[in-house]
């Protein structure tokens, strides 16, 4: 049910006045000038800053504002490779970053361990430890795939409600802004994922054959 | 540079009571190696240093090979020096030595007092390989965290267990998913259809 009528609405803004509900303009605001923190770890960061380079021109979006500090910045892109002794530092970067604050993984690397998976050093995707709101898979991936993740980002943050009940995490004051940090332990990390940020996925060949004729 | 039987002849006489064998790469590097004993590596690699026919002023990598033990023959983990001389151009003399695997014995003599490129090779070798160096100035983990207990590139290292999930388990991949979930799932969409027919 849209607020206002929208034959009106189009007739004012022939006139230059533009009639539209608070939460669009927050949201434009805010999806308008995403800030993300300068920070790379591995071979996608050469993507990152190609991005934000006159070529593919990131400024377009309004997130060509890197800041060097995490307490200025909106987004962080996990942009390569996240070492098992890199994670807590990743970790605590974007618990320092104030809300509303996303996150963009950024690679095969930052999604999934990537062709360093079977190893025994790299974490196997950041989302076990932050919430993440666009994966971009690639390896890695193009400016425009990082481009495309800035858009999907930006529609996610349009789409937000500003409504009780309805709002993102980050209106409630009692949402966790911060996740826990794992430590270093004798073999790995402790814990090796935050169970309350990531439970590994269920697909159709972790079903069991006892499971299906149960079923 | 002289043949490689001319070089242990050499530092042999140079240095007294050594023990030094050559070791006979495969043909694809073509390198021939000088194995040292333990108690005359620092002194036979002092010797290639300073002595003008070699003056080898450059180590340009160290690092670590583990040999697991083999029928009755005891493993052991070598250490690799690869010596080069910028001032004369010629090079490599391949260093190695060997200590035993076990971590309690597994020490070699540090040649970081010689040649300073060797502190960060020493350390890493140390950390991935579990060799101590007798004589380094600073022998900490370089590249895992120092609460790590490990030595990640030893053959009989165990990865932790924080494999969880894998889409396409196959080979080695699914072994491990059966060994972990205790179960071997359906690998086809096929055999899960038939089961589930049945």
């Amino acid at each position: 049910m849209p607020i206002i009528d929208e034959g009106l609405k189009s007739e004012l803004q022939k006139h230059g006045i533009f009639v539209l509900p608070i939460e669009q303009l927050y949201n434009w605001g805010r999806k308008s000038s995403i800030w993300p923190l300068q920070f790379g770890l591995a071979c996608c960061a050469i993507e990152m800053i190609a991005s934000a380079a006159s070529r593919y021109d990131l400024a377009r979006f309004g997130a060509e504002v890197f800041r060097a500090t995490p307490r200025q910045a909106d987004l962080m892109i996990v942009a390569g490779t996240v070492t098992k002794k890199m994670a807590p530092q990743v970790v605590r970067l974007y618990n320092q970053m104030p809300e509303p604050k996303y996150c963009i993984a950024m690679g095969a690397c930052a999604i999934s361990g990537g062709p360093f998976k079977d190893g025994y050093n790299v974490l196997k995707g950041i989302d076990r430890y932050i919430p993440v709101d666009v994966h971009i898979p690639g390896c890695p991936p193009r400016p425009e795939a990082l481009i495309h993740a800035i858009m999907t980002l930006q529609r996610k943050i349009a789409a937000q409600d500003l409504e009780k009940g309805r709002r993102p995490r980050w209106y409630d004051k009692d949402a966790p802004s911060e996740f826990a940090i794992p430590s270093y332990g004798d073999h790995d990390l402790e814990p090796p994922a935050n169970a309350e940020v990531w439970q590994p996925p269920r697909n159709y060949r972790d079903v069991t054959l006892e499971e299906v004729k149960k079923s | 540079m002289e043949a490689i039987e001319k070089i242990k002849e050499i530092a042999a006489q140079g240095v007294a009571g050594a023990q030094i064998e050559i070791i006979n790469s495969t043909p694809a590097a073509q390198q021939p190696a000088l194995l040292v004993d333990r108690e005359h590596v620092y002194a036979v690699a002092k010797f290639f240093k300073e002595d003008p026919r070699f003056q080898m002023d450059f180590c340009s990598c160290v690092t670590g090979v583990d040999y697991l033990p083999k029928g009755d023959k005891p493993g052991f983990i070598e250490v690799v020096y690869h010596l080069y001389s910028v001032a004369q151009k010629h090079g490599p003399i391949v260093l190695k030595v060997r200590a035993p695997r076990e971590l309690e014995q597994c020490h070699v003599p540090s040649l970081t007092p010689l040649w300073r490129g060797c502190e960060f090779q020493e350390r890493e070798a140390f950390d991935l390989y579990g060799v101590k160096f007798d004589g380094h100035p600073d022998l900490r983990r370089i590249l895992m965290w120092d609460e790590f207990t490990d030595h990640p590139m030893r053959k009989d290292y165990a990865p932790p267990a924080d494999y969880e999930w894998e889409p396409t388990p196959h080979d080695e991949t699914l072994q491990r998913a059966a060994e972990m979930h205790g179960v071997i799932p359906p690998t086809s969409m096929a055999e899960l259809e038939k089961a589930k027919k049945k």
